[in-house]
């Protein structure tokens, strides 16, 4: 054996190459995220490392495996959670309204076997799971009046969703882990223009009520006072009627004919007295 | 390097451990070949490494025996030997450097054995098998990643409870609480925590009205999105700890901003409506007390004498007023005035009116 292979390097070297091939063909290294089906001449033989629910990671399943070079085919199926992206679609309410609802949902393939009979490659199943996403997320929404549409997990209704998806999706041997609305957006156009104008109309209207409440406020405050102005002028001005009806008169006098009122003089006054007016009583000289 | 390097190399690789057993001057010799492979010791001492590791021994004995006796022998002894140990020490520092690993503070290597995940080294240095059967992945666990969510320059609606429209922009702080978890559980992690942000905040926002979305709900809004977050997240078993969600923009859509501010400034108008009110009340009712407590000042004195203090007023007034304006006294009924003044006729008209 040594001479043939000092005699023919190539010859043994591609030998060996086709050996190390054959031989690391042999032995996959199934990694943890992935699990495998074998097939053999086109009949699926063996699973590898397929997803149990609950196994910790690092039991068995990945690492080293074998098959036999040549005959067995090793088709590698992704063991993790996957996403399916639906694009954003209108979905009509009970009450007639339109909506543009945008979902995704994860899986995973938990029956390899059957997910590799029904679609054999990941982007195929991938477009199947898109259209029953599509259809079974609009089948439910619609059922729904508009309000429920914008929380519909309030209403429990992605549970159904998850449900039926999860009947279908169950034939390609894949178990849906979760579905969930990404957005929800009113359609371009009128139904978008409509919303806002009432958003608008709604502000003005509050920001007219804000104003009459402010001045509701004021008018009151305002009253309030005069109220305790008055309160405290008649616990003052209550002690002696009388008295006060004279005080009063006399600042009225002073601010009348001499001061003025609001800081304007007052205007020139021509008085006739009758010689009888209280004042000049003393002018007819009386003695006592 | 081509599939003539690759087969040159493997053929020195099968021939490696019999090389010394032959007779000595072999490669030399078969110059077209032989010199092929040793001139890339690396690409050999990798194969080495990966698969005839028992070889290696007897090789390095017997490297070691030719190195020791071989002295005076062939004149190309030493040349041989050197390469055997350039090998011997490539294989080795390929072996040091895939059996042990730093670990820095916030990291955590994830050790695979032939793809299966067998244990997480912790910080510091760890030791594993060399390459190809146990492979260490580094994950960062500690550092925190920040995606951000809608943006603060385009508009991003997103619909309330009260069917209004919020335009928010948001960011989500991660980190990864579970090195295996994450690196085999979920594909395309980043990709999910946007969705999962999208969903959450979503969800959570269509529950309250605009007007908390945009004001003091805020911080609570950000604990309910990174709870939903956080059990969503479980729920996949991704291995991601949401630390936090920061709302950074929540304002009404840019179509209706004229009307929220119209909103402030009734806000302002209002306010300065009360404002004056209240400016109005304070000037009544301190006018009130002051005259009042004058009131009462001369009330107080008035009670100690009263019809003096009376008349004393009276005069005092009645001083003031007629000094300083015209006066005509007139004998009633008659008009015979009994002080006839200048400005009688120039005050006749006002005279005439007032009589």
């Amino acid at each position: 054996m040594i001479g043939f292979i000092r005699n023919r390097p190539i010859v043994s070297a591609v030998i060996a190459f086709i050996a190390l091939i054959i031989v690391l063909g042999s032995f996959p290294i199934v990694p943890e995220t992935k699990q495998a089906v074998v097939v053999r001449f086109g009949k699926p033989v063996r699973i590898l490392n397929r997803y149990e629910p609950g196994r910790p990671i690092g039991a068995a399943g990945a690492g080293l495996s074998y098959r036999i070079p040549f005959v067995d085919q090793i088709v590698w199926i992704d063991k993790r959670v996957l996403a399916v992206d639906m694009e954003s679609q209108p979905v009509l309410s009970t009450d007639q309204r339109r909506l543009m609802v945008d979902a995704f949902a994860r899986y995973r393939i938990v029956d390899p076997l059957l997910m590799y009979i029904r679609s054999t490659t990941t982007e195929n199943l991938n477009s199947q799971l898109q259209t029953i996403l599509r259809s079974e997320v609009r089948n439910e929404l619609a059922k729904q009046p508009f309000a429920a549409l914008l929380s519909p997990e309030r209403q429990g209704v992605m549970n159904d969703v998850k449900n039926s998806l999860n009947v279908q999706a169950a034939k390609f041997g894949v178990q849906i882990v979760d579905v969930r609305i990404k957005k929800t957006d009113l359609p371009d156009g009128t139904p978008l223009q409509s919303a806002f104008d009432r958003m608008r109309t709604a502000r003005y209207q509050e920001a007219q009520s804000i104003r009459a409440q402010g001045n509701k406020q004021a008018q009151i405050i305002q009253a309030e006072a005069d109220a305790e102005a008055a309160r405290t002028y008649a616990a003052s001005f209550g002690k002696d009627p009388d008295f006060y009806d004279f005080y009063r008169a006399m600042q009225s006098y002073k601010s009348t004919f001499v001061q003025g009122t609001g800081g304007k003089p007052p205007a020139s006054t021509t008085i006739i007295l009758s010689p009888q007016n209280d004042y000049l009583k003393e002018f007819t000289g009386r003695t006592k | 390097m081509g599939w003539g390097g690759r087969l040159r190399g493997l053929f020195a690789d099968t021939k490696g451990p019999w090389g010394p057993s032959g007779s000595g001057d072999e490669p030399p010799a078969d110059d077209g070949h032989g010199s092929g492979p040793w001139g890339e010791p690396p690409e050999h001492g990798r194969r080495m490494g990966t698969r005839s590791g028992g070889g290696l021994d007897e090789l390095l004995r017997r490297g070691r025996m030719r190195f020791g006796g071989g002295g005076g022998g062939l004149p190309r002894g030493p040349d041989r030997s050197l390469i055997l140990w350039a090998i011997i020490a490539v294989v080795g520092i390929f072996l040091v450097v895939t059996s042990f690993h730093v670990i820095s503070p916030g990291e955590r290597g994830v050790v695979t054995r032939f793809g299966r995940y067998s244990s997480t080294l912790g910080p510091g240095v760890g030791t594993t098998l060399p390459s190809p059967i146990d492979r260490v992945q580094k994950v960062d666990v500690e550092g925190i990643r920040s995606t951000d969510l809608g943006s603060q320059s385009s508009e991003d609606l997103m619909l309330t409870g009260d069917q209004n429209l919020l335009d928010i922009a948001y960011s989500v702080r991660w980190n990864i609480k579970n090195p295996e978890l994450y690196l085999f559980q979920l594909s395309e992690p980043d990709e999910t925590i946007k969705q999962v942000a999208e969903s959450a905040m979503r969800a959570v926002i269509s529950q309250v009205t605009l007007q908390e979305a945009m004001g003091d709900k805020r911080a609570d809004i950000e604990a309910q999105v990174t709870d939903r977050m956080q059990r969503i997240l479980d729920g996949y078993r991704s291995g991601i700890a949401v630390q936090g969600v920061a709302i950074q923009q929540a304002d009404p859509p840019a179509e209706v901003n004229d009307a929220f501010k119209e909103v402030t400034a009734a806000q302002q108008e209002a306010q300065s409506y009360i404002n004056n009110a209240n400016s109005y009340a304070l000037q009544r009712t301190r006018q009130a007390q002051g005259e009042a407590a004058a009131f009462d000042k001369v009330y107080e004195q008035y009670k100690l004498a009263p019809d003096v203090t009376r008349r004393r007023m009276y005069y005092e007034t009645m001083e003031q007023v007629l000094s300083k304006i015209d006066k005509t006294i007139v004998e009633a009924p008659g008009v015979t005035p009994y002080l006839p003044l200048p400005q009688v006729q120039k005050s006749q008209p006002q005279q005439d009116r007032q009589q």
